[in-house]
């Protein structure tokens, strides 16, 4: 049985790996070692590390179901911040360093092109997550309001999912297994509410 | 940001194009004292400059080389550079056959020896909104089709890659439907900047820019250029081409640059010009408009995009 204390003694050294690529990233961009492209290659290790982070906090919902991993949900939180901190990157790298703060040709953007849509619909979805993650924020809106509000992260990782798969233009491989990770651990969540419908009163 | 310049010179050890195109005892003797005439070749960027407009500037060796499009080799752009040292360009031969007097299959040194090999420097456009200007060694495709004498009934021109999954591993996967295919109207095909490409840099294709021979056509996105070519088709219709059976509602025949029709994924009014850090208006017919806009005066651009 993990305990909640052992979980949460591995926070610091969590919190250093996963803060760690973004650190690497801002420097390899700096010194110029990103690559041929490095605002592309920016862009897309910050949305791909975003996306694993967000479906990695959806794996921690289910394992928790599991009785000897029931405290893993106290990393929930951090990985889930760190997924907006990633989003936020990423999207900031489009408008800033991409598109060098042309609004109205952003705005356009997103509009027009589907995935792009996707794209920033799943971000601002991911808004409310973030703002509500205090305890505080809980106390304040009800375990129960909060909970639902924070079912909005399966829209944001369906989105966050489609968004990538349509930006791929020929192999669709590693897009099609994370929306597959995604779907199977909703219908998981699912019909685990209808298996106990009292509890879901 | 690291803008790579210096490059050119480490690659000496490549063969040089002139041994190849030549293939006798002569190029065997020039090759003995060229080394270091041809890396003046590779170092001296002047003999490129001059065909440069005055606001491009040549992209490196290394960015020409280390950031493709193959999906022969893999769908990053790293994999062609990575992934593509097992491929074997020689020998070679193309295959000419469809609508011609006679099909025949030519060696490429005999194509070689019959054709001029000239510098082209062209910009290079994709469809994925970036860019590079490229320094090229080829020569005109209407060469080859005069060679190739095809009938007045053929009206287009057809053009299919090398299949070898073994030395191509993305060709193991079927991310697009093998043989990758392209295509040109005639006219296209005749037009004076329409060229197959034998080398860059001075230095012989590269693998991963489509060795031994590959089309350029520097008005339409990148992937029209089709890599590694070993058969041309003469037609009377219009063939299909790889990218637009996989999704004919993103990449049409023609595939023109053109910034006023935009694709479903990119916008294509901008561009990232490769080593650049600030976007760049994308130009029409990238820049070529006045070479070949008269092929296009019927057409409509945006139905035939």
């Amino acid at each position: 049985m993990f305990s909640t204390r052992n979980f949460n003694r591995s926070k610091p050294v969590l919190f250093i790996l996963i803060l760690f690529p973004s650190l690497l990233w801002a420097y390899q961009f700096v010194t110029g070692n990103l690559g041929v492209n490095p605002i592309e290659k920016l862009m897309d290790e910050l949305g791909l590390m975003a996306l694993r982070l967000i479906i990695i906090t959806l794996i921690i919902s289910s394992l928790s179901n599991i009785k000897t991993l029931k405290s893993i949900v106290v990393l929930r939180r951090m990985i889930g911040l760190f997924a907006f901190y990633y989003v936020c990157l990423h999207f900031s790298t489009y408008i800033v360093l991409d598109h060098f703060l042309d609004i109205q040709f952003i705005i356009q953007d997103i509009i027009k092109r589907p995935f792009i849509t996707f794209g920033f619909i799943s971000f601002l979805f991911l808004i409310p997550l973030a703002s509500t993650s205090t305890n505080n924020m809980i106390k304040q809106l009800g375990f129960k309001l909060w909970k639902k509000i924070h079912y909005l992260i399966y829209p944001v990782a369906i989105l966050a999912s489609m968004h990538f798969y349509v930006l791929v233009r020929a192999d669709k491989t590693e897009p099609v297994i994370y929306m597959g990770i995604i779907i199977l651990l909703l219908l998981h969540r699912i019909f685990k509410r209808l298996s106990r419908p009292q509890l879901a009163q | 940001m690291k803008i790579l310049g210096s490059e050119i010179t480490p690659y000496k050890t490549y063969l040089n194009r002139r041994k190849f195109i030549k293939g006798s005892l002569a190029s065997a003797l020039l090759a003995t004292v060229s080394s270091s005439a041809f890396a003046n070749h590779d170092s001296d960027l002047s003999i490129y400059n001059k065909n440069l407009n005055e606001n491009d500037k040549l992209n490196s060796y290394e960015e020409i080389t280390t950031y493709n499009n193959f999906y022969e080799f893999g769908t990053h752009k790293k994999h062609p550079h990575l992934n593509s040292g097992n491929f074997q360009p020689r020998p070679w031969s193309i295959k000419i056959d469809g609508l011609v007097k006679k099909p025949q299959t030519f060696d490429l040194e005999k194509i070689l020896s019959n054709v001029t090999i000239e510098d082209r420097v062209y910009r290079l456009r994709c469809v994925e909104a970036w860019s590079m200007v490229i320094p090229w060694q080829g020569f005109q495709l209407s060469e080859l089709i005069k060679m190739a004498e095809p009938l007045s009934s053929a009206k287009f021109v057809q053009f299919v890659t090398v299949f070898r999954p073994e030395e191509m591993p993305g060709q193991q996967k079927r991310t697009i439907i093998w043989p990758y295919r392209e295509g040109l109207r005639m006219d296209e095909a005749m037009n004076p900047l329409t060229i197959l490409a034998t080398g860059l840099y001075g230095h012989e294709m590269p693998n991963q820019n489509g060795a031994p021979i590959r089309l350029v056509v520097p008005w339409k996105y990148g992937f029209k250029s089709i890599k590694s070519i070993v058969e041309i088709r003469f037609l009377d219709t219009q063939p299909e081409t790889s990218w637009e059976t996989l999704a004919p509602w993103e990449y049409g025949f023609y595939a023109n640059v053109n910034p006023n029709v935009n694709h479903p994924r990119w916008s294509q009014g901008t561009e990232r010009r490769i080593g650049e850090f600030k976007r760049r208006e994308t130009l029409m017919f990238n820049g070529y408009e006045e070479e070949v806009a008269h092929l296009y005066k019927d057409l409509d651009l945006t139905k035939f995009y």
